[in-house]
């Protein structure tokens, strides 16, 4: 059966093409950092299986010290000019938009035809990732047809891979690092902890208090946590479970969903979301321009779907 | 309620601007020792949870062929479709692209939209191109009000819309969180409450969206 670890193999190639390039940049000063940090991410998504919950978690920390205490240098590698560019569109014309168009498409005609596939009695491809394999499959695709098309140098795929990679930097590692303090926090407690501080500074007494305080809660864990799965089970344990299920009687789909829904609003607007750094990387805008553009829809959706969780949860 | 400084650590290292990775590497370590682990499971636990998370990083796999795209100017072509387009505006280019993003996320299809992939490459280009080709050559308070506007459309469609999907990450994790608390629920109930949030989100944003067309409209010099 294929599962994730092909596209966790893929991925483990382009980060240590990226480490090797890396490594060959004299022009940046902190080029053994990106080498070791890249390095690193590259052995995780080669061999993380194969290691261990220790060391993994020494990996972890390692990679945290390079990117978050040494710093990763941005890297320029050799690109194409303006003028080239602009000449190469010329050239090119609509092919252009081929490579990144076969993605999605691999994606949704993979996702359809690759499901039901059987050899013998298994299924081909894991059905769970189904469209994560597709998508990586789409990759290979339209690298291949990139190829093809534009006949750049070879090294030229890893030296681009590595000037996009290195404007996204340290925050690359950020969602997985989140993923694993919610693990951690599930472990250790943190969800009853909050849920009984919670019910010693507030009157849980009504329908409306507890909805409010669950939902608030979503948004402001999400926002403390850069996403709103780490800080589903946390609020869920402490407020959703206990009081709006248990004590008031409410409809456990609703509030999952709408409590989910309320942690979103909530990654819309923190500073620590990948969602929010990656593009601000990606588009050169400073850090908190992505969150200000989000902001108000965040807000008077949160407050929405509040209101939709009161009246909805206790039909 | 020791477990809870791990809490403290992240909202001070947030306040103090200190790198989030590190603030995150930290706050882990703290509640884990606070909860009453030893450091070596504590540290074991790190590793568990970045590694079983892998499958969200795989999105960067696009990046070469984006690279590649890029070198051979894709985001010049991208903003020649629209530059001549009368009927196509930032805001409604936006809104186009947050109904396509927002259906599709509720369809299952999370990977066809994206900051790497379609923002960068396409979007952005897309609408500054058709900016200055309203308003003259840009400005940077201009730009980057629109592209941040770019990377907000794709944010705001994919995370009100794949909440309505049962088989993504979302539901799954909703319903798996619930049984743990002994609440089973159905994947296809928690997709469908999902649906009046949604709605709301999608009607609050597009008339932002269309509000974001008389924003960059320049304003009349005073006589």
């Amino acid at each position: 059966m294929i599962g994730l670890g092909v596209a966790y193999a893929l991925a483990g190639i382009v980060f240590a093409g990226i480490a090797l390039f890396s490594a060959l940049d004299r022009d940046n000063k902190k080029r053994w950092n990106n080498t070791a940090f890249w390095g690193l991410f590259a052995l995780s998504f080669l061999a993380g299986g194969n290691l261990g919950d220790f060391a993994n978690g020494l990996l972890v920390i390692a990679l945290a010290l390079v990117g978050g205490v040494a710093g990763l240098g941005v890297s320029r590698p050799a690109t194409t000019t303006a003028e080239e560019r602009a000449a190469s569109a010329e050239r090119l014309g609509g092919r252009l938009f081929a490579p990144i168009l076969v993605i999605p498409a691999f994606a949704l005609v993979g996702t359809l035809a690759l499901k039901g596939l059987k050899v013998g009695s298994a299924p081909l491809v894991d059905p769970s990732q189904v469209t994560v394999i597709s998508t990586a499959l789409g990759v290979v695709a339209a690298l291949a047809l990139a190829f093809a098309l534009f006949r750049p140098p070879l090294i030229a795929a890893p030296q681009e891979a590595r000037r996009l990679m290195d404007s996204v930097g340290w925050a690359a590692i950020l969602p997985q690092l989140l993923a694993a303090l919610g693990a951690v926090f599930a472990l250790a407690g943190v969800g009853t902890a909050v849920g009984k501080l919670m019910g010693l500074w507030l009157p849980m007494d009504s329908r409306l208090m507890v909805v409010v305080a669950f939902c608030l809660g979503m948004a402001v864990f999400a926002m403390i946590m850069g996403n709103a799965f780490a800080a589903f089970p946390v609020m869920t344990a402490g407020i959703g479970a206990p009081l709006i299920a248990a004590k008031f009687g409410g409809d456990p789909a609703v509030m999952g969903a709408l409590g989910m829904l309320a942690g979103y609003c909530g990654t819309l607007m923190t500073p620590m979301a990948a969602h929010n750094i990656v593009p601000a990387a990606l588009l050169e805008l400073p850090s908190g321009a992505v969150i200000r553009a989000q902001a108000p829809t965040a807000l008077l959706a949160l407050a929405a779907n509040t209101v939709l969780m009161y009246f909805l949860a206790f039909r | 309620m020791m477990s809870l400084l791990g809490i403290a650590v992240v909202v001070a290292g947030l306040v103090a601007r200190r790198n989030p990775v590190l603030v995150v590497t930290l706050a882990a370590i703290v509640t884990g020792l606070a909860g009453g682990l030893d450091l070596v499971a504590v540290i074991s636990a790190i590793g568990k949870g970045f590694n079983d998370a892998r499958y969200i990083s795989v999105a960067f796999l696009v990046l070469p062929v984006i690279g590649l795209c890029e070198r051979a100017g894709l985001q010049g072509r991208a903003r020649a479709l629209v530059g001549g387009l009368r009927a196509v505006t930032v805001g409604r280019l936006f809104l186009a692209y947050l109904l396509v993003r927002q259906v599709s996320a509720s369809l299952g299809l999370l990977s066809l939209g994206g900051q790497a992939n379609m923002v960068r490459p396409l979007l952005a280009p897309m609408a500054e191109a058709d900016d200055e080709a309203r308003r003259g050559p840009p400005d940077p308070a201009r730009r980057q009000l629109i592209r941040a506007h770019a990377a907000a459309v794709d944010n705001i469609g994919a995370f009100f819309g794949e909440d309505i999907f049962i088989a993504l990450g979302s539901v799954l994790l909703i319903t798996a969180v619930l049984r743990q608390n002994h609440l089973p629920v159905e994947p296809l109930r928690v997709a469908l409450w999902a649906i009046p949030t949604a709605i709301v989100a999608f009607v609050v944003h597009a008339v932002r969206l269309l509000m974001l067309d008389a924003r960059l409209a320049p304003r009349k010099e005073e006589s």
